[in-house]
């Protein structure tokens, strides 16, 4: 399955009608979530109408985070087995990584200033969010200057798995130190958001994954397209 | 053993080293990276005197008490382990209320007490339409 894929031709065979798919469904999905967050479902008890913010900044956390768990694997199966695709990647998913992370940021900025009374405060959730932020930058810098000088990308796929240190951080930041961000609300036994305000959150959840993994497709068919550019310009030279 | 092998095995150890230094991080970081002083800290390490510091908890039952001025009040503030009255005199966030949870900015006095020149209101995990909350809490009320 991995050999299969790890054939640039033909993970561009699938990839190419596969993008499409991915983000239309991705858009639909959300939209459904976003109609059920703003239309259907009841206000918070005690933070109103404000809780529908919930339904943008959960998945562009949860993407945020995701997304380095994408570079992290393909960095461990670039270095481990060396396919090039894994490189490829990585390097796709740094720049919508980060985007999502700013949007977190953003979004989690203009929820806590109707409910905490502040936009930003150096707390253990937020500060280590902004790390991650500014992890993803560092890698994209890297990465970038790996490809330019001819590198093989086993610098940035270090990078990547060293990056990683971040992630438990920013999930346990909230059950181990005191903060000003709340505790987790999903967990694996269950969730403490009441069934009737939850449920959109799945559709924008799932929606802004399909998305992310369309453009993580996109982004992979132009650096694979740009590869093989640099190559045939390279075989004209000589 | 082959080469890659012995890059999975590599990668698997440091990957694992990773996660260990984040465990590190995080318990070792566990005084300094607290956002704000509970009151069973203060109680327990003494008072920090002079210093511009948090104090968080929740805001007790019943305790808040509006001055004559209109802009100022008084509350405690409590951890279950230990109490610290609290004045502030500005506008309080949305969700300050009783029973909830707070985050004041300020500086502890040395008769113990607290005078907090900015308030954040610090919420739970839980989330729920105001029927289902209503039922839960029946003697809640936003009024003080």
């Amino acid at each position: 399955m991995l050999h299969a894929l790890a054939n640039p031709t033909r993970f561009l065979k699938i990839a190419r009608p596969l993008t499409p798919i991915l983000l239309w469904l991705g858009v639909a999905l959300f939209a459904v979530g976003a109609w059920g967050g703003l239309m259907r479902t009841p206000p918070d008890y005690l933070q109103g109408e404000t809780v529908r913010i919930m339904y943008i900044h959960v998945p562009t956390a949860w993407l945020g985070m995701g997304g380095w768990s994408g570079i992290a694997i393909s960095s461990i199966v670039f270095l481990v087995w060396r396919h090039p695709l894994a490189s490829v990647a990585a390097r796709a998913i740094a720049v919508p990584g980060a985007v999502f992370a700013a949007l977190c940021l953003v979004t989690g900025s203009i929820w806590g200033r109707p409910t905490w009374g502040t936009w930003w405060q150096w707390d253990g959730r937020l500060t280590s969010m902004l790390l991650l932020f500014f992890v993803y930058l560092a890698y994209i810098a890297l990465a970038r200057a790996d490809h330019d000088r001819g590198g093989d990308g086993r610098i940035p796929a270090i990078f990547g798995i060293a990056g990683t240190v971040l992630l438990p951080i920013i999930r346990y930041s909230v059950t181990w130190w005191n903060t000003l961000h709340q505790g987790q609300s999903i967990g694996l036994t269950g969730s403490t958001i009441d069934s009737a305000i939850l449920w959109p959150l799945f559709w924008t959840l799932a929606g802004a994954s399909l998305f992310f993994a369309g453009v993580v497709l996109m982004r992979m068919r132009a650096l694979v397209a740009a590869q093989r550019v640099e190559a045939r310009l390279r075989r004209l030279a000589v | 053993m082959k080469a890659k092998h012995q890059r999975l095995v590599l990668v698997l150890l440091a990957l694992v080293a990773v996660l260990g230094a984040s465990g590190l991080a995080l318990s070792a970081l566990k005084d300094q990276a607290a956002f704000f002083y509970a009151p069973g800290d203060v109680a327990r390490d003494g008072l920090p005197l002079g210093k511009h510091v948090r104090l968080g908890g929740m805001v007790e039952k019943g305790s808040i008490a509006r001055q004559a001025d209109g802009v100022s009040i008084a509350f405690v503030v409590t951890d279950g382990v230990a109490k610290v009255p609290v004045r502030f005199r500005g506008v309080v966030p949305d969700l300050f209320k009783e029973d909830s949870g707070v985050v004041a900015e300020g500086q502890f006095q040395s008769d113990g007490s607290f005078v907090a020149d900015n308030l954040l209101a610090k919420h739970d995990e839980k989330y729920m339409p105001p029927q289902v909350a209503g039922a839960m809490h029946e003697t809640k009320s936003l009024e003080p």
